[in-house]
């Protein structure tokens, strides 16, 4: 990133948007590990993982992000639009 | 019965309603009462056209025959959007500010407004499209004959393609009315933007509609649904990982990068916060879209004939069980994902090709310019509209051409890792400042040959690339072989493609950013889209001094329309506090005037146009260079300025000073003045009056006239020795003074001192106290006014020491290569304020009780200067004490 002028401590509220942006950033992360796990199922004949175990796992994934995704988006939206740039 | 008459008639009732939804958005929002055309829940709606009729029938089918590997089509979106924060909103931040008109105008805008970079991404974006709008075309063709089969088999192939011909028309139609009603393209097109947020809700509809059917309907209900998964062809998980996770980056990157995602994703963007919505509700759209994909598939499979096209089981299991209302929904929401998919890619390749290809060349050709006759408002739209044309009829000569099989059905994957070859040079050109125009070049050269060779030419089977060069490599070279490069065998052809073009792209796009330089604009666009959040300022790039404004008023009027341009040239010259309708062609507002014209024929031309019309007088780099040294000696300038006020203020802070100095002195003189009238005043005053006491008075007894006589004398030897301390002490003060130096022994300058300043003193009051061992010092130096200034000091304690038996105390010391020679006294000693000040002219401490002009310490002071000494006097001695110092090697210590 650029040099910008950027204070070292902030007040408590625009403390808690920047962790709440935080966790926003994580999300996409968490729900590509978790997408990534069905990498590891046992493929083939023997003893693979039954589709509908598989797409429970999938859909209960999507539902997390999609849930957290809202939760989060609804309390960003509370909060004020302004310093939305300050991405630090 | 539904009837395929029925059928025609429900697709014209529908197509009627998109046409009468479209135009009532597009009235209510010339009206003004368009607030709810630009709430969030449309904006995720119109990002649906993700979900073509590929993914509404092709799922399906894709689950029937691989499983649950369809999922990644929807799960990489997904993680974009859920993701919004890392790229979404700093692309819509971009197209926002910089007004981008297409991922093409994007890409050349960040490299340096570069025409040829657009327009190789506007034809690669062609390129990778066509098949896709084809696939579409098909996929309403084949679903008539679906339902022509279930009831008057007997269609011809002939019926089939005017079938695609007239949908093309159609749509092509839809678009041309609602895409190029308005031509600023930032002004956004609520009536298709509308019409596909519906559309997204049919298509949701009808295939969840589907599903609940099959679940409920035909199976029990969800655990008997899942126990047929189980026991079904694709009852366990067979996944291949590099598809699984290659095919989530595709979709991911895809979504990032096919034209007209960014059309609805970006330009349509009417709210950065709409993001904010769609990052949640878009996922969730999906997760439905993909809920009932495999029910539908399973009970499909049970259902049907073995053989029959798994693509069309949305269609054909509801016809099969009877549900015709279901099915006629369901084709209705199969039509529109495809119809609401060619809308709006017609919209986004056209815009690309008509401000990329067509209008640059239109200008070449017309001479350039707004200054040549004719309305170029009109030949912008024209050429938008037969772009528009053009690229449905690509669409459909290809459906034609590729005859309609199977081949069809792959293309999907290979126009995404087609246009996924955006992806490096777009993520590359919004975070990485470095990113250079022949980066981008490099990059997407690289990328696009090798998706061709390894993923598109092979798809078409030995007509392209022969079976031999496919088994052994170009020249026998193995290691070139399409599907296996570096002679590495078994990779999944599309994973394979993918992985080396998006790597090799990656790789070249770095290493030629790295080794080239940028061109200053191209530096200027970088900084702008990479820190867009710290200024979302526009770069200033021109300089209006020989722009006309009528010029640019005509031109603007052809581009914008006539009304727009007068409104857009009044707030402007209002803005500049200017009557009338034309505004100074300012930096500011030439700036905003070619991002107006952006938004409607797109960066690069608008560029050009307004460098044209403005003379020229768009910066180049040598302006630049110019601008820059202009700069720099001002700043030189400034300094310079800076360095000489400093200059200026550092020697007035000195006359100031001087000032002070000379007007301290000059009241110095004054007082001195008024001093020395006085104290010639009073021995004059004393004077006069008894001499002429002696002139007129002749009674006088001898004695009487004595005493008066002596009087006079007195007054007059007291007059004279003042004269003679003030010249004395003006000859010292002037350096005039020249000594007499000699050689003799402290103890005798001593000894003269005490015998001349005790004379007459009577019984000689002052007891003084000598260590004659310690005066044995031999000195050099004027020895008379070395004892005039002991006179001085000793005399000084006789007169001032108010002990009752006075002592005076004389020793000698060494110290640091000085004589220290104290006078100590006992007596009260002389009070902090005095000692400030007895050096002085004319001072003299405490009460008036002894005659004297004040002048002896000022003389003594003078004195020891002049012998290089000094004199002062010393505190905390129990009496009044003064130390003269002389410099050790005028004296020497006697042997």
């Amino acid at each position: 990133m650029s040099e910008r002028r950027s204070r070292v401590f902030l007040e408590r509220q625009s403390y808690r948007r920047r962790r709440l942006i935080d966790t926003i950033r994580v999300l996409p992360i968490i729900g590509a590990l978790l997408w990534a796990v069905p990498l590891l199922w046992p493929s083939g004949e023997a003893n693979s993982v039954a589709t509908s175990d598989a797409i429970i796992f999938i859909f209960v994934v999507w539902t997390i992000l999609v849930v957290t995704g809202a939760i989060l988006s609804r309390v960003l939206s509370r909060g004020s639009d302004e310093n939305d740039e300050l991405d630090t | 019965m539904a009837t395929l008459n029925m059928l025609v008639a429900v697709c014209l009732v529908y197509v009627i309603f998109l046409f009468l939804i479209a135009f009532a958005a597009e009235r209510a929002a010339i009206q003004g009462r368009g607030g709810w055309l630009r709430s969030p829940v449309v904006y995720t709606l119109s990002l649906s056209i993700y979900c073509t009729a590929w993914t509404f029938y092709g799922a399906v089918g894709y689950a029937a025959r691989s499983g649950l590997e369809y999922l990644t089509i929807y799960i990489g979106p997904s993680l974009v959007m859920i993701g919004w924060w890392w790229v979404l909103r700093k692309l819509v931040r971009i197209g926002r500010s910089q007004r981008v008109t297409s991922i093409a105008d994007l890409i050349s805008s960040r490299y340096g407004k570069s025409n040829l970079l657009a327009v190789g991404v506007t034809v690669l974006a062609v390129v990778g499209t066509t098949p896709y709008i084809a696939l579409q075309l098909q996929s309403v063709t084949v679903s008539f004959s679906v339902f022509s089969d279930a009831y008057e088999a007997g269609l011809t192939r002939d019926n089939h393609e005017s079938n695609a011909l007239l949908v093309a028309a159609g749509l092509a139609l839809f678009t041309i009315v609602f895409g190029t009603r308005n031509l600023d393209v930032n002004e956004r097109h609520h009536g298709v933007v509308m019409a596909i947020a519906v559309e997204a809700v049919v298509k949701l509809f009808a295939l969840t509609a589907v599903g609940v059917f099959v679940v409920w309907g035909l199976a029990g209900g969800v655990s008997d649904i899942f126990t047929r998964i189980d026991t079904s062809e694709i009852g366990s998980w067979e996944m291949r990982g590099d598809r699984w996770a290659g095919l989530i980056f595709l979709s991911a990157a895809a979504f990032l990068c096919l034209p007209r995602m960014f059309q609805v994703m970006v330009v349509e963007n009417e709210n950065e916060g709409h993001l904010r919505m769609a990052s949640w509700a878009f996922p969730l759209y999906l997760m439905v879209m993909s809920l009932f994909v495999v029910p539908i598939a399973v009970v499909g499979l049970d259902l049907m004939p073995a053989g029959s096209n798994p693509d069309f089981f949305v269609l054909t299991v509801p016809l099969a069980t009877g549900n015709d209302g279901l099915a006629m929904l369901s084709f209705i929401g199969g039509f529109s994902s495809a119809t609401s998919m060619v809308i709006v890619a017609a919209l986004a390749l056209s815009t690309m090709v008509s401000n990329h290809i067509v209008m640059p060349i239109w200008l070449n050709v017309t001479g350039g310019g707004a200054v040549v006759s004719g309305d170029v408002r009109n030949v912008v739209l024209l050429s938008r509209r037969i772009s528009i044309g053009a690229v449905v009829t690509l669409g459909y000569l290809y459906y034609r051409l590729s005859g309609g099989g199977t081949a069809l059905a792959s293309i999907g994957l290979i126009s995404f890792t087609g246009v996924a070859q955006f992806l490096p040079v777009l993520i590359g050109g919004v975070f990485w400042r470095g990113a250079t125009r022949q980066g981008a070049f490099a990059g997407l050269t690289v990328g696009f040959l090798i998706w061709a060779y390894s993923l598109l030419l092979p798809s078409f089977g030995a007509s392209m690339l022969s079976a031999d060069l496919m088994a052994n490599g170009p020249f026998g070279i193995g290691w070139l072989r399409p599907q296996a490069f570096f002679g590495i065998e078994g990779m999944d052809p599309l994973v394979h493609a993918i992985l080396w073009s998006i790597s090799l792209n990656t790789l070249a796009f770095y290493a030629a950013s790295l080794m080239g330089f940028p061109s200053p604009l191209e530096r200027l666009q970088g900084a702008q889209f990479v820190n867009v959040y710290e200024h979302s300022s526009t770069p200033r790039g021109w300089s209006g001094n020989l722009a006309q404004s009528e010029d640019l008023m005509i031109m603007a009027q052809r581009i914008l329309g006539a009304r727009e341009a007068q409104s857009l040239f009044e707030r402007e010259a209002r803005g500049q506090g200017m009557a009338g309708v034309l505004p100074e062609p300012s930096p500011e507002f030439l700036q905003q005037l070619e991002r107006a014209l952006a938004g409607s024929v797109g960066a690069a031309t608008a560029h050009a146009m307004i460098s044209q019309t403005a003379g020229g007088a768009s910066v180049s780099v040598e302006d630049l260079m110019a601008v820059a040294d202009e700069t720099a000696q001002m700043m030189e300038h400034s300094s310079q300025l800076e360095t000489k006020s400093e200059e200026l203020a550092r020697t007035a802070r000195q006359l100031r000073q001087a000032n002070d100095k000379l007007t301290q002195i000059s009241e110095q003189k004054d007082a001195f003045l008024s001093q020395v009238s006085h104290e010639l005043r009073t021995p004059m005053t004393s004077i006069r009056a008894f001499s002429e006491i002696l002139r007129d008075s002749e009674m006088l007894t001898a004695a009487e006239r004595g005493r008066y006589c002596s009087i006079i004398h007195d007054e007059a030897i007291r007059l004279t020795r003042l004269l003679d301390d003030l010249l004395d002490l003006s000859v010292l003060e002037n350096g005039q003074v020249s000594l007499n130096t000699q050689t003799g022994q402290l103890a005798d300058v001593l000894d003269q001192a005490l015998a001349a300043a005790l004379t007459g003193s009577g019984d000689a009051k002052l007891q003084v106290m000598r260590s004659r061992e310690a005066e044995k010092l031999s000195l050099t130096t004027d020895l008379d006014r070395l004892s005039q200034v002991f006179i001085n000091l000793i005399g000084n304690a006789q007169k001032y020491c108010d002990a009752e038996h006075p002592e005076l105390k004389i020793s000698v010391a060494h110290r640091e290569g000085n004589v220290l020679i104290d006078f100590t006294d006992n007596g009260s000693g002389i009070s902090k304020e005095d000692q400030a000040v007895i050096f002085e002219k004319f001072s003299r401490a405490g009460v008036q009780r002894v005659s004297g002009a004040g002048l002896g310490l000022a003389i003594c002071r003078e004195i020891m200067t002049r012998l290089g000494g000094s004199v002062s006097y010393l505190p905390g001695q129990g009496g009044a004490a003064f130390r003269v110092v002389m410099p050790e090697e005028l004296a020497v210590a006697a042997q």
